[in-house]
């Protein structure tokens, strides 16, 4: 049998207002007693449309459109970043571009069933740290294919897939169980 | 000789889900006018002689107001004397303290007031963790539906695999921090938990549950230091500074990637040079502990320790001359955005090793003497950690929250808890020494400052 509810959830939005009560009388007394109002509270809407730059990045999701996994990594001291970093932090020097295997192990996940406003349709969602032969870190990333979230996760292989219809977004490519 | 700094009073709002009754500007009036009627001095006559401020907020996003340190600075009265602002995320307090130092140490100011202030509720919650989250990389974490509890859920499930930490471990954390505010009338969250309470919580990020969690809070702290000439300033203008002074002794900071995927995981020799403590590294039992983990792939500081608080800690330490941080500190107040960071920190600050913060989170060393939690705790309080209620308990205003802790360090130094609060329950016996602690992000920023009482 449904449960009914016993509160109403909260919300925004309602009847827009036009006036407020307000002392008719304006005297030492009435003006006295507007320290005794309880605040108004507004609705302030505001978005922004950023024109956000990949810059010295941008390869990466180029490379994630086409399958493939880039990572960077000093042409000196061969240290790989998993992330794209255009320059390595300990020689200062620019780093190359490299191709990442697609096959790595999960170092470390969790599970979230709450998140950011803009995720929270998408919750529950795996999140997951991957390691990969031959690199120096690590990448973050979501990881599908997997139930019943268990410390036992840490240290499972996993294998990179690509979404066809690329967003350019690091979520267009996901990690899976490998087979 | 290093130059003397003294913390000579301090104000807090009091911490709530929303302030709706007044603007920022007027509540952190309330924790700076708190702050100057408690060493006795009129309004006008502290304006006069007050060199200069250091504000501290975190995010333009929550007031969709720019430059709102500013407008405080005017509110409080304070144009035109110098002013600056501090950003350094959940730092941001810490590091607006150790500014309001350096400008009193470098001879710049003789008297310098420090506050801070966050309005978090000016958006709804998942609003504003969204806002919160944007303290990630934008282009590579923030878009994979990284947030905050996720970051901090990775480095626990890593902590837990690496070391065998256990979710009722960190638990101990929640019940002492929440026991604990309940003798504290500035905490947002007053209650009595159990470790069953905290694990059948809500789950937001396995195996992190609400309860494991800090909340969003509106609030602001202040604190005055001054030099010596400063302090003659003060007294000679009426002023009723408590004796024994508070000495601000030691000042640390520390920085690591945002990207918490780029931290490096060093090598034994590397650790051993760079980040152990000098206990650790005198210590022929500990040198061998350490090489047994990384004979077993141990690496640091990886996803599971913060690099950051270990060096802002070894520098505080050296700065003050500590040695043996769980016995020459007689409490710490740290930067509990998590149950997990708390277990994370005691290692960071030296407390114990890496590898046995759960342990120690449930042994009793970091609870308060004369407070019955409930809990079959085998070891007798050494140190107190946040015996405020943390940030878990008192919440988590994000540019007030390190302020807040140096409030509540120097009241325990001055003996004042009771006065204070109402209640000295929290009261630490003697407390000649304590550490505060303040931890941006996922540890890009941490800042460890030492109190000291004078004797």
């Amino acid at each position: 049998m449904t449960t009914l509810p016993d509160q109403r959830p909260e919300s925004l939005g309602g009847y827009i207002v036009h006036n407020l009560p307000f002392p008719k009388v304006l005297n030492e007394d009435t003006l006295a007693l507007l320290k005794q109002m309880t605040p108004i509270q507004i609705e302030q809407v505001y978005s922004i449309a950023y024109l956000h730059s990949y810059g010295q990045d941008s390869p990466f999701f180029a490379g994630l459109t086409n399958g493939v996994l880039l990572g960077s990594r000093d042409p000196q001291t061969g240290y790989t970043y998993a992330n794209p970093r255009g320059h390595d932090m300990i020689t200062g020097e620019e780093t190359q571009w490299v191709v990442l295997p697609n096959e790595g192990t999960v170092h470390a996940f969790t599970v979230c069933y709450f998140g950011s406003e803009e995720f929270l349709p998408e919750c529950p969602f795996v999140l997951a740290l991957i390691e990969f032969e031959g690199a120096n870190t690590l990448f973050l990333t979501r990881l599908l294919g997997v139930d019943q979230a268990s410390l036992d996760w840490i240290g499972m292989k996993v294998t990179a897939k690509y979404l066809r219809n690329s967003k350019l977004k690091p979520t267009d490519v996901y990690f899976v169980p490998r087979e | 000789m290093p130059p003397v700094v003294y913390a000579v009073s301090g104000g807090v709002s009091k911490f709530a889900k929303a302030r709706p009754d007044k603007t920022f500007q007027a509540i952190v009036k309330e924790a700076y006018d708190y702050a100057i009627r408690d060493i006795g001095l009129s309004f006008e006559r502290f304006t006069e002689l007050v060199d200069g401020s250091v504000a501290s907020y975190f995010s333009d996003h929550f007031q969709r107001q720019l430059m709102s340190g500013i407008m405080v600075q005017d509110y409080l009265g304070l144009c035109p004397k110098p002013s600056h602002r501090v950003e350094g995320g959940g730092a941001t307090g810490g590091l607006c303290f150790q500014e309001a130092w350096k400008s009193v140490a470098s001879g710049h100011m003789d008297i310098c007031v420090a506050y801070g202030f966050e309005t978090m509720s000016h958006v709804e919650t998942w609003k504003g963790n969204e806002f919160i989250a944007l303290a990630s990389d934008v282009s590579f974490d923030y878009p994979v539906g990284g947030f905050y509890s996720g970051y901090y859920a990775m480095m626990v499930t890593r902590h837990m695999k690496e070391f065998g930490t256990t979710v009722e471990q960190m638990a101990h954390v929640s019940v002492k921090n929440h026991f604990n505010a309940l003798h504290n009338p500035y905490a947002q969250k007053r209650q009595r938990y159990t470790i069953a309470d905290i694990r059948s919580a809500p789950m937001v990020a396995w195996p992190l549950t609400r309860l494991d969690i800090c909340v969003m809070s509106d609030g602001a702290a202040a604190t005055i230091l001054c030099n010596e000439e400063g302090l003659q300033k003060l007294e000679k203008a009426g002023a009723k500074i408590a004796r024994p002074l508070v000495r601000v002794t030691g000042i640390g900071r520390g920085t690591d990637a945002m990207r918490m995927a780029d931290r490096p995981h060093v090598d034994y020799d590397t650790f051993m040079q760079q980040y152990a403590t000098e206990q650790e590294k005198s210590s022929d039992e500990t040198r061998a502990y350490y090489r047994t983990l990384w004979d077993k792939g141990f690496r640091y500081p990886g996803v599971h320790s913060f690099r950051a608080g270990r060096t802002a800690g070894n520098q505080a330490y050296k700065h003050a001359g500590i040695h043996d941080p769980l016995r020459e500190l007689d409490f710490v107040e740290l930067h509990d955005a998590y149950t997990s960071s708390e277990v994370q920190t005691y290692e960071d600050l030296g407390l114990c090793r890496y590898g046995e913060g759960g342990a120690f989170a449930a042994s009793g060393k970091a609870f308060l003497p004369d407070i019955d939690y409930g809990l079959p705790l085998p070891d007798r309080p050494v140190c107190p950690v946040n015996p405020s209620g943390g940030l878990i308990a008192c919440g988590h205003p994000v540019g007030a929250t390190g302020l807040m802790q140096a409030v509540f360090a120097i009241w325990q130094l001055q003996g004042a808890i009771e006065k204070h609060f109402g209640d000295d329950t929290l009261q630490i016996k003697n407390a000649r020494r304590g550490a505060i602690h303040s931890h941006a992000g996922t540890g890009t920023y941490v800042s460890v400052s030492v109190l000291e009482r004078e004797s």
